[in-house]
């Protein structure tokens, strides 16, 4: 039975793990491998968060995701915010100035009416907030035990508005790297919440809609090469993203990145690169050298972007890779993550 | 931020390297003994920055490395079976056994839950006493003090439904092992500051005076790293062989004698097999007489088990300091993160993981794993 003289590749496993939905190299080759040559599409452009489409003339930025978080109310938000900030971020990362959400509820059979109504809450506020209106729906519900109570997917769409033109190929060397704020707190404010662990202080998601922040940049330049939002796998993620999508490489200066003492903390104890650690309400922008110090100011007038730091820059060597600077004045790669972070043992 | 100002702080960094390349006048070559220096040292590029003359040795101070193939395919058969929930530490969960992965036991089914301490597999045997619940107790004198908790614990609560796959390890006979080796190179260890906090520093003299290499206690951090050296260089450059303590903010000479205490009740000492390495004498631990009842290997029956290496993985040299990752033919090209032949390539302190993550630049170059694909199901069948 156990006939293999070494353990097949991951990409070879004959079932889906936990790591096909990480958002790292192993989500990008299940899309790639099995769903892009079933649905007759092979644009890179299909891979990322959302598509530019072209309607009756109008641009339109369309873009879905799945939420099926646990637990379902955490330090700074609910599986609500996420639902309506995620959908509203893929698509302002798109430029687009979002407008329209659906909404897909999946209940499962026993969970109370009272969490209901307050993820339905959560959802309606958040789109409020964010200024998009949740126009369609659909309910179901699964038998008990084949779900974690509640999960939502949201679809949305928006408008781009001409001259925008965000997408990585159009990252050249000399763009500058501009993050929008503190990273790693969704992810740690998740684990400390669902593991019961506790850092010291408490740690919030920063779980919020970008929408505004993006109108705000654009309105100083409407010449942005690129922006993501770091969810899962993180900003190291994003970056490799931009680095393959672009061919060029970066360089990051490890000692601007905001890591929150906390976050940086949690991550030293559970042997986690705040890198690769989730967020739910921060963003990356590749800008122009010429346009860098405006977009940064822009950003920082902005509530969401009031700590916005340069971490670094597109450069011609290693390309697709992304490299940092440590503090020390070494070098080190920040490989694309493969699945899921694993907390290491001592 | 604080956490990376006091550790990592440039200008004080600088003053020690400035102190070590005054201090070097030939070629020494220090083992860390401890994976988690290791990853330090390839993250904040450490090595690229000593001096020359100074050459870092990776040691075997990694507990998932270290773990033996038959122990990880104790644990797939166990975490196999219907009615177990197997806890464990995350990093083990991608380390390869004969075959699989503790991953691939989940998504086959298997109930395998990642905690984060070994009293959440406690509590969890508490809130299921018609299920068996397992928990991998591995690594070295740092982990195995609360994991000896938990047993302890467990027999004084009377939970029943609860036991321990043990494969704790020690690092003094490591360091033993690694100084008999005939083709050692090792001229003094940076000893790993987290075992010494719970063990002390009792263990060492009498080593540093039979093979007289200097033993110098540190850190995890980048400038706990550099004072390391730079006590050890100093030593060497003046022809002493002494233990240092040089995290003494960690580190007492008693260490902890409370978990230390824990230690002597629940476990005892025994020969233990080192994953590429072999069997060192004395050399690890297993639950002691009164608390074998809690030995998930009796409990489980799993003693005729037929075990695999992938031949062409040299981790056992890795470990040893005899190879640096990166001159393993497999590096790079069948084995990577993603299709890991050794677990050296999987732990997050392994030194091969540690390499291909942080390092793929200034290696040698050799086709990256992009250009050449693992190898196929066909490839890897045997008869
Ligand atoms: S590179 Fe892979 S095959 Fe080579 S020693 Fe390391 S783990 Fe083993």
């Amino acid at each position: 039975m156990l006939s293999w003289t070494c353990p097949a590749p991951l990409r070879d496993r004959p079932r889906v793990v936990m790591g096909h939905g990480g958002g790292g190299a192993l989500s990008a080759e299940l899309v790639e491998q099995i769903f892009l040559p079933a649905l007759g599409g092979t644009a890179r452009a299909a891979l990322t968060d959302s598509a530019a489409v072209e309607l009756g003339g109008a641009r339109l930025a369309f873009s879905t995701d799945s939420f099926v978080v646990r637990p379902l109310f955490f330090p700074g938000g609910s599986i609500g915010d996420l639902a309506v900030n995620g959908t509203v971020n893929d698509l302002a990362m798109s430029g687009a100035r979002p407008a329209y959400l659906s909404c897909g509820v999946i209940l499962e059979e026993g969970v109370e009416l009272d969490t209901v109504v307050e993820v339905a809450a959560a959802i309606g506020a958040a789109a409020r907030t964010a200024g998009v209106r949740v126009v369609t729906g659909d309910t179901k519900v699964v038998e008990a035990g084949h779900g974690d109570g509640v999960y939502l997917n949201t679809a949305g769409i928006g408008l781009i508005p001409p001259g925008v033109d965000l997408r990585p190929e159009r990252v050249v060397p000399g763009d500058v790297v501009i993050v929008s704020g503190a990273i790693g707190l969704h992810g740690v404010a998740i684990l400390s919440e669902r593991e019961n662990l506790r850092f010291g202080t408490d740690i919030e998601s920063d779980c919020a809609a970008l929408g505004g922040l993006v109108e705000a940049m654009l309105a100083v330049t409407p010449d942005l090469h690129v922006l993501r939002d770091p969810t899962r796998g993180g900003l190291a993620a994003s970056l490799n993203e931009i680095a393959v999508g672009s061919g060029t490489g970066i360089v990051v200066r490890e000692r601007s990145v905001p890591v929150p003492p906390p976050v940086a903390s949690a991550c030293a104890m559970l042997g986690l690169d705040p890198m690769y650690v989730a967020n739910e309400g921060k963003l990356v922008a590749f800008v122009p050298r010429e346009h860098a110090e405006a977009v940064l100011a822009a950003m920082r007038g902005h509530e969401r972007g009031a700590e916005a730091v340069i971490i670094g820059e597109v450069v011609e060597e290693h390309p697709g890779m992304v490299v940092a600077r440590t503090a020390l004045g070494g070098t080190r790669v920040v490989d694309m993550p493969l699945g899921e972070q694993l907390p290491r043992i001592c | 931020m604080k956490y990376v100002d006091e550790f990592q702080d440039p200008d004080l960094a600088a003053r020690l390297l400035d102190d070590i390349r005054a201090a070097v006048t030939r070629p020494w070559a220090l083992m860390e003994v401890c994976g988690g220096q290791t990853h330090t040292i390839i993250r904040h590029g450490i090595d690229q920055l000593l001096p020359d003359e100074v050459e870092l040795i990776h040691g075997p101070g990694c507990p998932v490395c270290v773990t033996p193939l038959e122990v990880i395919d104790k644990a797939l058969e166990i975490a196999s079976r219907p009615g177990v929930i197997f806890c464990s530490f995350g990093d083990m969960l991608r380390v390869p056994g004969t075959g699989r992965d503790l991953f691939q036991v989940r998504g086959a089914g298997g109930d395998v839950r990642v905690v984060y301490s070994p009293l959440d597999a406690l509590r969890i045997a508490r809130e299921n006493p018609d299920r068996e619940v397992v928990f991998f107790g591995i690594g070295f004198e740092t982990t195995a003090p609360p994991n000896a908790m938990t047993v302890y614990q467990a027999r004084k609560h009377d939970i029943r439904n609860f036991s321990l796959l043990v494969s704790h390890v020690r690092v003094p006979p490591a360091i033993e092992a690694v100084m008999q080796s005939p083709d050692c190179r090792v001229q003094g260890f940076l000893a790993a500051g987290h075992v010494c906090s719970v063990m002390g520093t009792r263990e060492y003299p009498a080593l540093a005076e039979r093979y007289r290499v200097p033993i110098v206690v540190t850190g995890f951090e980048p400038l706990d790293i550099l004072e390391g050296v730079r006590r050890t260089v100093r030593q060497l450059e003046r022809g002493e062989h002494s233990v240092v303590n040089a995290y003494p903010r960690a580190v007492r000479d008693e260490g902890n004698p409370a978990a230390r205490a824990m230690l002597d009740d629940v476990f005892e000492v025994t020969d233990r097999a080192w994953r590429g390495i072999g069997v060192i004498a004395d050399s690890g631990w297993r639950l002691s007489e009164r608390y074998r009842a809690y030995d998930a290997e009796h409990r489980f029956q799993v003693g005729d088990i037929a075990t695999r290496e992938p031949a062409e993985c040299r981790s056992g040299e890795v470990l040893q300091g005899l190879l640096k990752p990166h001159e393993c033919e497999a590096f790079g090209t069948t084995c990577t993160p993603r299709t890991p032949l050794g677990a050296t390539m999987v732990s997050s302190e392994g030194a091969c993981a540690a390499y291909f993550l942080y390092r793929r630049l200034d290696l040698p170059a050799r086709p990256t794993a992009a250009a050449v694909p693992g190898p196929s199901l066909e490839d890897s069948t045997v008869g």
